[in-house]
């Protein structure tokens, strides 16, 4: 951590939002569009790559490896979940919601190795994956419903004279659904990493003698911040399907 | 007051949001705990919902705190 030190505006010694910094590794310009491979794209590789070891770690035996297992094991808990919420209607979906929260917990996990970078951390890669999301549960809504779909606006069994207030307050909140899918993500992984980096200044500020405190504070908040990263994961697909099923199943 | 100043307050005040999160938070906990000892049965099939309102309560305290280092590092 003290390699990274440096003199910061702001009156710290270790500036926290350093570790945010998106730096080109081999650039590349094709008609003017920054094309750069940079550190971002290369935690994503590393993060398939992490995820291919995984779900492709041999030929698949009757009783499991280890990798094996914990290939079944995510498998089980996504497609568990789906069951509970979307039924068997969402079958179709259990591979999409089962490469994003793969993708998204490759991500988080290895954003908790030690100089490494988190892609999650950055707000336009959440929310391209959240625009994915919007987009696709919108258009299978429309597929499957037709114009039927906009009934979702208006709930049902409210007083006529409630109603235009409401549908206003119901599409303003079908749209901020991609802001906030994508910012509860962006938000909890940067303030994570951005508060351990804050407390890992203090390791280093207050010494030999007065480090010793920050440092077990800091043991606690890395177990904290696995567990929220395994969480924001699971968030993350949890409310994906709740989304497609508002889609697919809107008669309850 | 000179500008800086100023953005440091505002970034602080916007950290405010942040009780709110903590407050939510305990709730969850403290309803959750309360009726697993009632019904330990039903207990462990509510432990999703759990952890999504745990996810949902933290999200909405560090929109404040997103709030608050757009403050401090855009403007």
């Amino acid at each position: 951590m003290a390699a990274t030190a440096e003199q910061s505006g702001s009156g710290l010694a270790i500036d926290p939002m350093h570790q945010f910094q998106v730096q080109a590794i081999v650039p590349i310009n094709i008609g003017g569009i920054d094309l750069s491979f940079t550190n971002a794209s290369l935690w994503m590789v590393i993060g398939l790559g992490v995820i291919a070891l995984v779900l492709l770690s041999g030929p698949s035996r009757l009783v499991p490896g280890r990798l094996q297992s914990v290939g079944e094991l995510a498998y089980e808990f996504i497609s568990g979940m789906m069951r509970d919420i979307l039924g068997n209607s969402g079958r179709a979906y259990f591979p999409f919601v089962f490469t994003l929260f793969m993708f998204v917990l490759a991500a988080n996990m290895l954003g908790m190795v030690p100089y490494s970078f988190t892609v999650t951390s950055h707000i336009i890669v959440t929310f391209a994956l959240a625009a994915t999301v919007f987009v696709g549960a919108t258009v299978i809504g429309f597929i499957k419903n037709g114009p039927g779909y906009l009934r979702l606006f208006v709930p049902s069994g409210v007083p006529i004279l409630l109603l235009p207030l409401l549908v206003v307050i119901e599409v303003i909140s079908y749209f901020t659904r991609p802001i906030s899918l994508s910012v509860r993500l962006f938000a909890n992984m940067m303030a994570g990493h951005t508060m351990l980096k804050v407390f890992a200044g203090f390791v280093v500020g207050m010494g030999v003698l007065g480090g010793w405190a920050p440092l077990a504070m800091m043991v606690a908040l890395t177990g904290l911040e696995i567990l929220v990263a395994f969480l924001q994961a699971y968030v993350f697909a949890v409310l994906t399907c709740i989304y497609l099923n508002d889609a697919l199943n809107m008669h309850h | 007051m000179e500008a800086d100043a100023a953005k440091l307050i505002g970034a602080g005040l916007a950290a405010i949001a942040l009780a709110g999160a903590g407050v939510g938070i305990g709730h969850i906990f403290g309803n959750y705990l309360a009726g697993a000892l009632r019904n330990p049965a039903a207990a462990q099939s509510q432990f999703p919902n759990l952890l999504l309102g745990f996810a949902l309560a933290e999200a909405t305290g560090l929109f404040g705190l997103v709030v608050a280092l757009i403050i401090l590092f855009v403007f």
